[in-house]
């Protein structure tokens, strides 16, 4: 029973889908070793997808679609913008890069992205278990290949081998918690679960028994402890193109999947996975900060950086539920979205510059590598300055907000051990800040070791600086994001 | 836009507009902007005092608007008679130090600038902000230029300095933040600083309130025994980081007790003001001592500037007119008298190359303007009547004999060791034969110099002849600070 309705709430995608087919045709024909009628192509169709979803958050469009498999709400059409926008920033960067590297020798590159971000639609938008695997399913499939892109490469090929075992077993986590909840409550829909736990007919001992395989399943794509072990060698190992492309609007998704499990599907067990959350949360801020500290590669650092962050997210997760009483769930979530969609802009701009000031032949892996960058080049240190200002949750800077309203959620419960809770999360970003402050010293304090003029297409340097921008200029104005992830939230807890 | 407003946002534009200007190349013209920029910054502070009504302890020039409405912070300025001043001194000191660096800063100039002028407007922002929140976006914001001008234009063991400037302030801050969160959790969902004053609190809560606050105030202060970043960072930054850090920075701490630790926490304030002054004191001997045994002249002056700050904190914490009043006034003082001792340090330094008292002798015979100059600050810190340095003390001392007769007896030892300290440098360095060819070929100091000291030597005798338009300002605010202490916000 397909009625119009269903069409609206997945016609992005079908254009998407089209569009990416139609690309991965028209680059057969593509001559240019540099692969610019693809890469304009790709961007144009990133743009008009981030425009339709842009187009259905504002319109305050609520709608399930076949037979409530797919759910395009306001919550769901934000995040699609802003994955998007994220795949289509990360091109931006990181073709000059793969230009130079041999990833351009078809258009794989181009078409994988847009697959990948399929994926992450579906996820987001999936409102049925299968959908929700589905999704995750093709985007981890394209980010695998995407990561063997460069073939002649080991460290490369290692990565991929890894993060495609590690990757499968995850899966495989996932895929078996979902059956389980199958199996004691007879549905995969989203919804329908949630009813059924809620009317207590159903064992605990089994949803528990699912809910922790779901909940591996999720930490293991988020990355966190410790299930965060394939993370810093495929940050490190991929292309840095690719790993802005894993590690960025692939998070959005992440967070998304986790709001549809969770908060959907498994409330009603609220009161067992914060505190699974709350042991992840924990070990993630404390592993990811003190070894983030040891680290000289920037992509390893930054990937343990990753968990860390992860960490604060799993904070804002942890405390929806409070006694039972889901009053303060909205807020809570849309502060965890809000770190979300903060990081994501903030890692962009950072791998923005790790993929500029990779030369052709020489790859800018190493901390050191950023040493005076100050002196070369006051406009990107700027903005990587800005950035890692912003990580470690300085004021003015977005990510202080990100943290300042987890931690609010986190004691709105006004209890003890959450008050502890906090104190400990903001001790691991002292730690935390220690790295990220090493980042500034070297562009700053220290005498450039490479003095290579650092050239970028204009288009880079106008994306690279709004970026920047953006993560300061949040900062100052936070109040429309928060207000943005606070309602999209309240609107999905309310539909 | 109100005044307030254009005294945060003015220097903040022109340093923006100066990190946009770039280049080496254009030093000339960066360095005529920074000034103009500071004057007009300072210009702009100026009807705050003009306009400001005595005899009330309101808060004046308030501004207010919605910031983010999620969390229910407003943009909500405003100044009373214990932060006025400070707004003024602020960008007076501002205006002192970018002359200071005029010739002295070669590389990026424009940066160095830049972040002065970013700086002032941020510390300005602390001592208007009436939202919690945005008191804390501003106090924190000030790190990110201080740590850059320590770690670029630094010593030799600036990097060192400048991570432990950084993490050592944020580890307090932190704290800070929790007890906001907190804070606005319980007065249920607002970070308004006045409405947490009237806010009841347990008797446990304020305790860890308190102590969250201290923190982040006592090392800023810094008060013993968490001032030991003070030395370290001082010897390493510049001049004119120097200047701002003990002229200004370490105010904000200061600051703080008076507008959040002891309104929003009363109870615990009155109950541990035994801690408070028992640190106060430790600072005012113990650290007095250690900065007469010092070598580096920066570093005496930076342990001079913790014993000075002592005596603020036993100001506050023995609630009485006189000694809140004493330290405020003790707290202007010390920005105009260490802002100029560090100078001092400064010109010389940009002559020798060193900071070793050592290295020095009769500098007098060869700079005999600069000395008299150098002679004057030395006084002022060593609170020789008819100086600025010498109201405040002399008000705290008062103050904490009433308090206490033996509290009052060991604040005022801090006469003989800030005369010990002062004036054996000032002796070493200054008076004598000629010590060295060093000496022997300095030249006096330039106009611009001259000019820089003697707006500072100005204010010092200004304040210290006729401090009226200080106290007279700042009474109602004390006194009212005080009813409000004095009431009990347990249930």
């Amino acid at each position: 029973m397909i009625d119009n309705y269903s069409w609206i709430t997945v016609f992005p995608e079908i254009v998407l889908l089209t569009l990416a087919c139609a690309i991965a045709l028209v680059d057969l024909y593509v001559k240019s070793p540099s692969r610019t009628p693809t890469y304009l192509l790709t961007l144009a169709t990133l743009a008009i997808v981030a425009f339709m979803q842009a187009g259905y958050a504002i319109s305050g469009l609520n709608q399930y679609g076949f037979s409530k498999l797919v759910v395009s709400d306001q919550m769901g059409n934000w995040l699609k913008c802003f994955a998007a926008l994220a795949v289509m920033v990360t091109l931006v960067y990181g073709r000059g890069y793969a230009a130079h590297r041999e990833m351009m020798r078809g258009g794989e590159l181009f078409t994988l992205s847009m697959f990948g971000l399929l994926g992450m639609f579906l996820m987001i938008g999936g409102n049925n278990f299968l959908v929700i695997y589905m999704g995750l399913e093709l985007l981890t499939l394209s980010s695998y290949a995407l990561v063997a892109l460069r073939r002649d490469n080991t460290l490369a090929i290692e990565a991929a081998m890894k993060y495609f075992v590690l990757g499968a077993m995850a899966s495989g986590f996932l895929l078996y918690g979902m059956s389980m909840l199958y199996g004691a409550t007879g549905t995969l829909d989203v919804n329908q679960v949630a009813q059924a736990i809620a009317s207590g007919n159903i064992r605990h001992q089994v949803l528990v028994f699912g809910l922790v395989f779901v909940v591996a399943g999720l930490a293991f794509k988020l990355g966190v402890v410790p299930f965060h072990m394939w993370l810093p060698d495929v940050y490190q190992g991929a292309p840095t193109a690719v790993t802005l492309l894993i590690g960025g609007a692939p998070k959005l998704a992440a967070f998304a999947i986790m709001i549809r499990l969770l908060v959907e599907g498994l409330l009603p067990l609220a009161l067992d996975w914060q505190q699974m959350l709350g042991i992840l949360a924990v070990s993630s801020l404390l592993v990811g900060n003190l070894a983030a500290i040891a680290q000289t590669n920037i992509k390893r650092m930054l990937a343990f950086s990753t968990i860390s962050q992860m960490g604060f997210v799993l904070l804002g997760m942890m405390s929806g539920v409070i006694n039972g009483n889901t009053i303060s769930s909205a807020d809570a979530y849309g502060s965890s979205m809000f770190y979300v969609v903060t990081y994501v802009l903030t890692t962009l701009a950072t791998f923005g510059i790790i993929l500029l000031l990779s030369r052709k032949g020489f790859e800018s892996e190493e901390i050191a590598d950023f040493a005076g960058l100050n002196q070369r080049s006051p406009l990107y240190a700027g903005v990587m300055a800005i950035c890692m200002f912003s990580l470690a949750g300085i004021p003015p800077m977005v990510g202080f907000y990100a943290k300042l309203s987890v931690l609010q959620a986190l004691m709105s419960s006004g209890q003890a051990v959450d008050i502890g809770l906090a104190v400990f999360a903001v001790m691991m970003s002292l730690v935390g800040a220690f790295y990220y402050l090493r980042v500034v010293k070297l562009m700053y304090f220290d005498a450039p070791v490479q003095t290579a003029a650092i050239d970028a297409p204009a288009a880079v340097r106008i994306v690279l600086g709004i970026n920047g921008a953006l993560v300061l200029l949040l900062g100052i104005v936070p109040g429309g994001l928060m207000a943005l992830c606070a309602s999209a939230l309240a609107s999905m807890m309310a539909g | 836009m109100g005044l307030l407003s254009l005294a945060i946002w003015t220097p903040v534009l022109f340093g923006v507009v100066l990190l946009a200007l770039g280049r080496d190349e254009n030093a000339p013209a960066v360095r005529w902007i920074a000034l103009i920029g500071a004057f007009i910054s300072l210009m702009v502070t100026v009807p705050l005092y003009t306009g400001f009504q005595l005899g009330t302890a309101e808060m004046q020039f308030v501004e207010q608007a919605p910031w983010i409405d999620r969390f229910n912070v407003n943009y909500h300025l405003g100044v009373d008679g214990i932060s006025v001043w400070f707004v003024l001194l602020t960008a007076f000191i501002n205006l002192v130090v970018i002359i200071a660096g005029w010739e002295v800063i070669t590389r990026r100039v424009n940066q160095y600038m830049g972040a002065f002028l970013i700086l002032s407007g941020l510390m300005i922002g602390v001592f208007c902000a009436l939202d919690g929140l945005l008191f804390y976006v501003f106090f924190e914001a000030t790190l990110i230029p201080m740590y850059l001008i320590i770690g670029i234009w630094g010593g030799p063991n600036r990097i060192y300095a400048a991570f432990k400037f950084f993490l050592y302030t944020l580890l307090g801050s932190l704290l800070l933040l929790i007890a906001l969160i907190y804070l606005y959790t319980v007065a249920g969902g607002s970070f308004d600083i006045q409405t947490w004053h009237t806010l009841p609190l347990g008797g446990t809560a304020q305790t860890l309130i308190f102590f969250a606050f201290l923190a982040a105030f006592a090392v800023k202060v810094p008060m013993w025994p968490v001032h030991t970043w003070l030395p370290d960072v001082h010897v390493e930054a510049p001049t004119g980081g120097s200047a701002v850090l003990a002229a200004i920075m370490l105010k904000l701490g200061g600051y703080g007790f008076l507008r959040l630790s002891m309104p929003i926490a009363p109870d615990a304030a009155r109950e541990w003001a035994w801690l408070m002054i028992g640190l106060s004191l430790i600072a005012v001997i113990y650290v007095g001592l250690v900065a007469i045994v010092q070598r580096d002249m920066k570093k005496l002056v930076a342990y001079s500037s913790v014993a000075h700050m002592g005596f603020v904190t036993l100001g506050f914490f023995v609630f009485s007119d006189l000694g809140v009043a004493g330290g405020i006034v003790q707290m202007i003082a010390h920005g105009f008298v260490s802002g100029a001792m560090f100078l001092c340090i400064g010109v010389l330094y940009d002559r020798v190359h060193s900071r070793e008292i050592a290295s020095y002798g009769g500098v007098i015979n060869t700079m005999p303007k600069f000395a008299a100059f150098a002679l004057l600050f030395a006084m002022a810190n060593a609170g020789l009547p008819g100086t600025a340095g010498f109201v405040g003390e002399w008000m705290v001392i008062l103050a904490a004999v009433k308090a206490n007769f033996w509290i009052g007896l060991g604040s005022a030892t801090a006469l003989i060791l800030g005369a010990a300290y002062t004036l054996w440098m000032f002796k070493r360095v200054y008076l004598g034969p000629v010590a060295n060819d060093d000496v022997k070929n300095l030249q006096d100091i330039n106009a611009r110099e001259f000019l820089m000291l003697s707006l500072l030597a100005i204010a010092v005798l200004a304040m210290g002849v006729y401090p009226k338009p200080f106290t007279d300002v700042m009474d109602s605010s004390v006194a009212e600070l005080l009813r409000h202490v004095a009431l009990s916000k347990l249930n």
